[in-house]
């Protein structure tokens, strides 16, 4: 009766996540593997300056929305600041960092996730910009008429006279109209201002862009400069520092536009910045999460896809962890493996996840063997259970600090992250492992905590399967079938692998 | 791979019992939750044993909080000998026996010595609950000090050995003798290397034992042979055992006996999740018993009908 019951249940549980699951597949289209995979970009800003004392007030550029690349979550870090965004026409969106009173060396962060929207708008068109042409005299406008015209007549349209006009400028000739109008030794910057003044004065609407290259961590990006300019209802680009651009997948994060600076400051002096992009993958599910009809719209709202992108990085790695439990399941009551604690191997794999591997092993090992020590050195103390309990936990946490130091001095980054070892869940093995030890002995101790170990390592290793991850995130259901499986697991009565081993003299 | 299926094929043939078949089929099916506490609590499992008129180790005192700490040398001072425990540990954790005393130190039985200071640190630890099986608050025994029938005398070394008798549904199913090594530090404890000699239900003598786990047949300290030993007052040793299921209401339990050589059979304590090596110390399995009582289940009554039942049905070698 209770057996049946129990099948029952499993299989309604199981069938009802198969349902869903192959749904999601079939007729949503998500995807099985996480290999349809688009870049994510993560891009700061660091503004420092000196503030001195009384009001101070910082603006800056931020990014836009603009053709394939857009800003799904940004965020400002500024202590003490009021912020405001302000849209410039013509220029961009600018972020206005205020304070009242400041002093000393202010810092303020400005961070985005940006993202190349799959499906670009064919349809919308621009308006039409009105063109201001540069008001010219003298040699200036003689020379500028003389490239214009030379340029007009090698061009069939706005593309190929833009694209003449930026070439005849790079590759301008000593004593040549262009490199008077560029003058000495120019920058891109100049050049794409010059550039955009002709395409303006042969009537073509025309703008200087600024921004920064897209690079895979990027510790200080440059800003940079290129040209867009109107035809044919739209706006098109023109980069003038590296032609291969399109060609090695190069992308460019327009910032704004026209030649404001950056950066205006005011209460404040020596203002610098620095900018840095990083590279993430996300799960190309964008695509799949467009095309939804407005049912299956409420549908996603509804799912862990509607959450903003931190709690969707957070709800990665919980979801995974009912994997590394029913895996923990398995090795306690079908392989009878012993461990310290129910369920101190999951957290241990928990904190491999930020270390990885090879360090948590080493982190672990170091940070129970040093405690163990301490722990058997504070009975001679002859401390009660709390009082020692604590100091262990305090030793521990320096130990944590010391070893972070260490490994950061020593130059592995890694060491950073032990930060989040379940500090109290590691104490109480320690104190777990003292009592096993002197009762009944090293070797049943070492066994116990060799065994926890391994135990979290195995849970590790599952847990941070890029398939197992991606499908418990994507398929939040197929943990119903971890749910079914553990529940039947509750009622294997079958012997341990270990018990095979511990019997084998009565298996005759 | 092809091996272990094959273990697993003869082990279930020969109706061995592992942890999980344990807690599957007869722990958690047959073992009321709010019983526990009777075995789990030693000072209540004592209290149990005397108002049901079964003789119990004498309770010298209890030590419940920390500040009683301080009155325990005050306490001892009245004995020459007795036993520290916790009244919640497990698999023998934590608990001392003090043969004897010279001045202010106390000779342990596992042949080391303790001073006043270390013996009161000791009994701290225990309240604080690290012996305990959830690690709660815990309360610390003094009682009796067991002296042991000199049956054992030649396959024991130091410590006191006892009997442990598996009762299920208040049928004596299965039963050994724990012997001290010295490996086990004195304790009749087998985790901490204690061997566990199987005992024929139906004659009361010693069969072979289980060291570990592999079998032996002598002692590994005294190099006496283990079996063959008649244990005295073996059907007094049976009802006890039967009469344990009506003093829980535990259907399925392990009973520790000691023998001691003036007061006869006292009851240690009880075990509501009994170990499963008595299996290899009497090289049968367990579940084809259990089985067997199970099936005889309605016909079983009075504490004389069980012994009987038991000793007809679980004579050694007809499994």
């Amino acid at each position: 009766m209770r057996r049946a019951h129990l099948y029952l249940l499993a299989g309604s549980l199981t069938t009802l996540a198969l349902a869903l699951f192959l749904y999601k597949h079939f007729i949503f289209g998500f995807p099985l593997a996480p290999e349809a995979r688009t870049d994510v970009w993560r891009v700061e800003v660091r503004l420092q300056f000196e503030a001195q004392g009384g009001p101070a007030k910082a603006e800056m550029f931020i990014p836009v929305r603009t053709g394939p690349l857009i800003v799904v979550d940004q965020s400002f870090v500024s202590p003490g600041y009021g912020i405001t965004t302000e849209p410039q026409p013509e220029e961009g969106v600018r972020a206005v960092y205020s304070i009242r009173n400041a002093t000393g060396l202010q810092t303020l962060y400005y961070r985005a996730v940006i993202q190349p929207e799959s499906l670009i708008d064919q349809e919308s068109r621009d308006i039409a910009p009105k063109i201001s042409p540069p008001e010219l005299e003298g040699p200036r406008l003689a020379a500028t008429q003389a490239v214009v015209e030379a340029a007009k007549r090698q061009s069939a349209d706005a593309a190929t006279l833009a694209a003449i006009i930026v070439k005849g400028l790079k590759g301008a000739r000593p004593e040549s109209e262009e490199s008077f109008l560029l003058g000495p030794q120019p920058s891109n910057r100049r050049l794409v201002a010059v550039a955009v003044d002709l395409l303006q004065f042969a009537g073509v609407p025309a703008r200087v862009v600024n921004g920064v290259a897209l690079a895979p961590e990027r510790r200080s990006a440059q800003l940079t400069h290129w040209i867009e300019y109107h035809t044919e209802h739209r706006w098109r680009t023109l980069y003038t520092v590296d032609s291969r651009g399109s060609e090695t997948g190069q992308q460019y994060l327009p910032w704004w536009r026209g030649s404001a600076p950056f950066i205006a400051l005011s209460g404040g002096r020596e203002p610098v910045h620095t900018i840095t992009t990083s590279r993430s993958y996300e799960y190309a599910l964008r695509t799949a999460l467009n095309r939804q009809r407005e049912l299956e719209k409420k549908l996603v709202e509804f799912s862990l896809f509607g959450l903003p992108l931190q709690a969707q990085l957070l709800f990665r790695t919980v979801l995974v962890v009912p994997a590394g439990i029913l895996l923990l399941v398995i090795l306690r009551n079908v392989v009878g493996i012993k461990t310290f604690g129910t369920f101190m191997p999951v957290l241990i794999a928990l904190a491999f996840r930020q270390t990885g591997l090879l360090w948590g092993l080493v982190f672990v090992t170091v940070v129970v063997a040093a405690g163990l020590a301490v722990r058997f050195y504070l009975e001679r103390l002859k401390l009660l259970l709390v009082p020692r309990l604590a100091t262990v936990v305090i030793v521990v946490i320096m130990l944590l600090a010391l070893l972070t130091v260490l490994s950061f001095r020593l130059g592995f980054e890694r060491g950073l992250s032990i930060g989040l070892f379940p500090i109290v869940i590691l104490t109480m093995t320690i104190e777990r492992m003292t009592v096993v030890w002197e009762e009944r002995g090293a070797a049943e101790a070492i066994q116990q905590a060799a065994g926890s170990i391994a135990v979290g390592a195995v849970c590790f290793l599952i847990m941070n399967f890029p398939l197992v991850e991606h499908l418990f995130f994507v398929f939040p259901e197929l943990l119903l079938v971890v749910l079914a499986a553990t529940l039947l697991l509750g009622r294997y009565s079958g012997y341990r692998l270990t018990e095979l081993y511990r019997f084998r003299v009565l298996a005759r | 791979m092809k091996n272990w299926f094959d273990i697993s094929a003869r082990l279930r043939r020969n109706g061995v019992l592992g942890i999980n078949g344990r807690n599957a089929s007869y722990t958690l099916p047959y073992n009321r939750r709010d019983r526990y506490p009777l075995v789990d609590d030693k000072v209540l499992t004592k209290q149990l044993a005397a108002q049901a008129g079964v003789a119990v180790p004498e309770l010298y005192g209890i030590i419940e909080i920390q500040r009683e700490v301080r009155g325990l040398p005050d306490l001892l001072a009245r004995h020459h000998d007795f036993v520290v425990k916790p009244a919640r540990g497990s698999q023998g954790d934590g608990i001392i026996v003090v043969t004897g005393r010279s001045r202010s130190l106390y000779r342990v039985a596992d042949g080391s010595v303790l001073d006043e200071e270390e013996l009161v640190f000791h009994v701290s630890n225990i309240l604080s609950g690290i012996f305990s099986l959830g690690g709660q608050t815990d309360k610390a025994l003094i009682e009796y000090r067991v002296n042991f029938d000199p049956v054992f005398e030649a396959i024991t070394h130091r410590g006191v050995p006892d009997i442990r008798i598996i009762v299920f549904l208040g049928v004596p199913v299965m039963a050994m003798v724990r012997l001290p090594t010295r490996l086990s530090g004195g304790k009749a404890n087998l985790h901490q290397g204690a061997i566990g000699a199987g005992i024929d239900v139906a004659s009361g003598k010693t069969l072979t034992a289980v060291w570990g786990t592999s079998i032996v047949t002598e002692h590994p300290d005294t190099g006496n042979p283990v079996s063959g030993v008649s244990i005295p007052r073996w059907d007094t040793l049976l009802e006890l055992g039967a009469r344990s299921y009506e003093l829980t209401g535990l259907g399925y339990q392990g009973i520790d006996i000691v023998l001691d050589r003036d007061k006869g059979p006292l009851i240690l304590e009880l075990n509501a999740r009994p170990g499963l090596a008595i299996q290899m110390a009497n090289r049968a399995g367990l579940r084809s018993r259990l089985e067997k009582v199970e099936q005889h289940r309605a016909s079983l009554g009075s504490i004389a009908e069980r012994v009987a039942f038991a000793k007809e049905h679980f004579a050694a070698g007809r499994g």
